[in-house]
């Protein structure tokens, strides 16, 4: 399978990417890890004539965690995730979602900047990053601008950034209480049949606050704030989780497909809701 | 057809020259422009890890990456880890522990095996696995893969030891 012919580009800085961006419009495209988009120019599901590859681009390798945020470079891979101890500290939940993203070889070229900006609802990191509440920064032709992750989302591969716009980074503010991301798929390497990231914080012996999202339940991620908030002020007990559940399953719309029928991916969404809760609180 | 690029790349410790369309995927240049065949060709949508080299130090699928992306890249197949004549003990351990059947998936598991274990030289049996998920063997079960590479690691580390 070999994709149809393009003209390959790397230019060294971000000036270089847009011009030739603005030159081609549509007809370009960035690369970052090429893990979501070579498969698709291989099966002709994506037409690609201009193809920019970002790997000289430079300054969107760096991790930097400040008191109140981090901040993750668009080319930061899966694999420097995982490595990554001090981030593992303040934001255990990344490390716990990246690894249950693909395989060793996917991860060490898969980018967050491409698992975000893919747009497909079977990514991971979508999701992850709406419970966190992080915003991407894109920059374009007029300058740079914050998109909030749960605003990001327009359909399957249709997002809030314009085609002649570069993501840069994604910032987190940094997580508090346990977490838990917690992903049902049929096999590594698999995406999800359902999966849940839930943040959760814990104040005397009650839920004080939830975020909870949902991953590959619908054409977009789905940021479900009735499902959280069914868990506040409860201590988070049989009647709190169902309420929650059910809360989750008015805001999410599955589809039919090869991993199964829709009342299927609801139950499984369930119960993989129930199951990220009670990880969460344990940790919280 | 769009134009051809100049690409550089050290294969094995060799350097490498040559024009190729963007579109050339870096298992066909091995393959067919350089002959190295070890690596395989499985399922070309980046599953099944036979395609399977080192470039930079990391374990890539070359199904998924053009042969312009590896521009300037350091490139290891199975070829360059040992041959006939000086097995590396990986190569050895799969032999003498049935780690292959067929053979088809062996260049891309031994390949992946030797960052593995450069990363971890003491793995559980839960972390091969975990490191080992983005190759698939049909013949296996896996089980003797695992001894394998449990194997060479133990004889690895004791070299390493005795060495110190
Ligand atoms: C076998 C296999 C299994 C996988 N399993 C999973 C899984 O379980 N979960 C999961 O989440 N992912 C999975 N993936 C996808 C993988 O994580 C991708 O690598 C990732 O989604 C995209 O990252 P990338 O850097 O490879 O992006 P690319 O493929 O380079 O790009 C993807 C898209 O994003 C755009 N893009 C990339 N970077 C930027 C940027 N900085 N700014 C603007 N647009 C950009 C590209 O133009 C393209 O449209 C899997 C992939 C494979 C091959």
């Amino acid at each position: 399978m070999i994709p149809a012919a393009f003209e390959y580009y790397r230019p060294k800085d971000m000036a270089g990417v847009l011009s030739i961006l603005e030159e081609h419009g549509d007809d370009a495209r960035v690369m970052a890890g090429g893990h979501s988009l070579i498969p698709m120019m291989k099966l002709r599901m994506a037409d690609v004539p201009h193809l920019i590859d970002l790997q000289d681009v430079g300054g969107m390798s760096d991790i930097e965690i400040g008191s109140d945020s981090l901040r993750i470079g668009a080319m930061v891979t899966q694999s420097q995730i995982i490595e990554h101890a001090e981030l593992a500290q303040v934001a255990p939940i990344l490390r716990e979602a990246a690894l249950q993203i693909a395989d060793p070889q996917v991860r060490y070229m898969g980018t967050v900047g491409g698992n975000v900006a893919n747009g497909d609802p079977g990514n991971d990191m979508p999701g992850l990053m709406q419970c966190l509440d992080a915003s991407f920064t894109v920059v374009g032709p007029d300058g740079e601008r914050d998109i909030a992750a749960r605003d990001f989302y327009e359909a399957a591969y249709m997002t809030a950034r314009e085609d002649e716009e570069v993501l840069t980074a994604v910032t987190v503010p940094l997580p508090k209480g346990g977490y838990a991301y917690e992903k049902q798929k049929r096999k590594i390497g698999d995406y999800a049949t359902a999966a849940a990231a839930v943040q959760i914080v814990k104040e005397g012996g009650a839920c004080a606050s939830a975020s909870i999202a949902m991953t590959n339940l619908s054409d977009t991620p789905v940021y479900s704030e009735a499902a959280g908030a069914a868990l506040v002020g409860t201590s988070v007990d049989d009647a709190a989780l169902k309420a929650a559940v059910s809360a989750m399953l008015e805001d999410i719309d599955p589809a039919d497909d090869n991993r199964g029928p829709v009342a299927f991916k609801n139950h499984v969404a369930g119960v993989i809701l129930r199951r990220a809760i009670e990880r969460a609180w344990s940790r919280a | 057809m769009s134009k051809k690029m100049h690409i550089k790349l050290k294969v094995n410790g060799k350097d490498e020259e040559f024009l190729a369309e963007p579109r050339e995927l870096l298992i066909y240049t091995l393959r067919e422009r350089l002959n190295i065949t070890g690596p395989h060709i499985g399922c070309e949508t980046s599953h099944c890890g036979a395609c399977t080299v080192t470039i930079n130090g990391k374990s890539v699928k070359s199904c998924t990456m053009f042969a312009a992306q590896a521009d300037g890249a350091e490139v290891t197949t199975i070829e360059g880890i040992g041959g006939p004549d000086d097995l590396h003990p990986l190569q050895t351990a799969f032999k003498e522990h049935h780690g292959l059947q067929c053979g088809y998936c062996t260049p891309g598991m031994i390949t992946r095996a030797t960052k593995l274990l450069e990363e971890n030289p003491n793995p559980t049996e839960e972390e091969i696995r975990f490191g080992m998920a983005g190759n698939i063997c049909r013949c296996t079960g896996y089980q003797n893969i695992i001894k394998s590479i449990q194997a060479a690691a133990a004889e690895m580390n004791a070299a390493k030891e005795a060495a110190e």
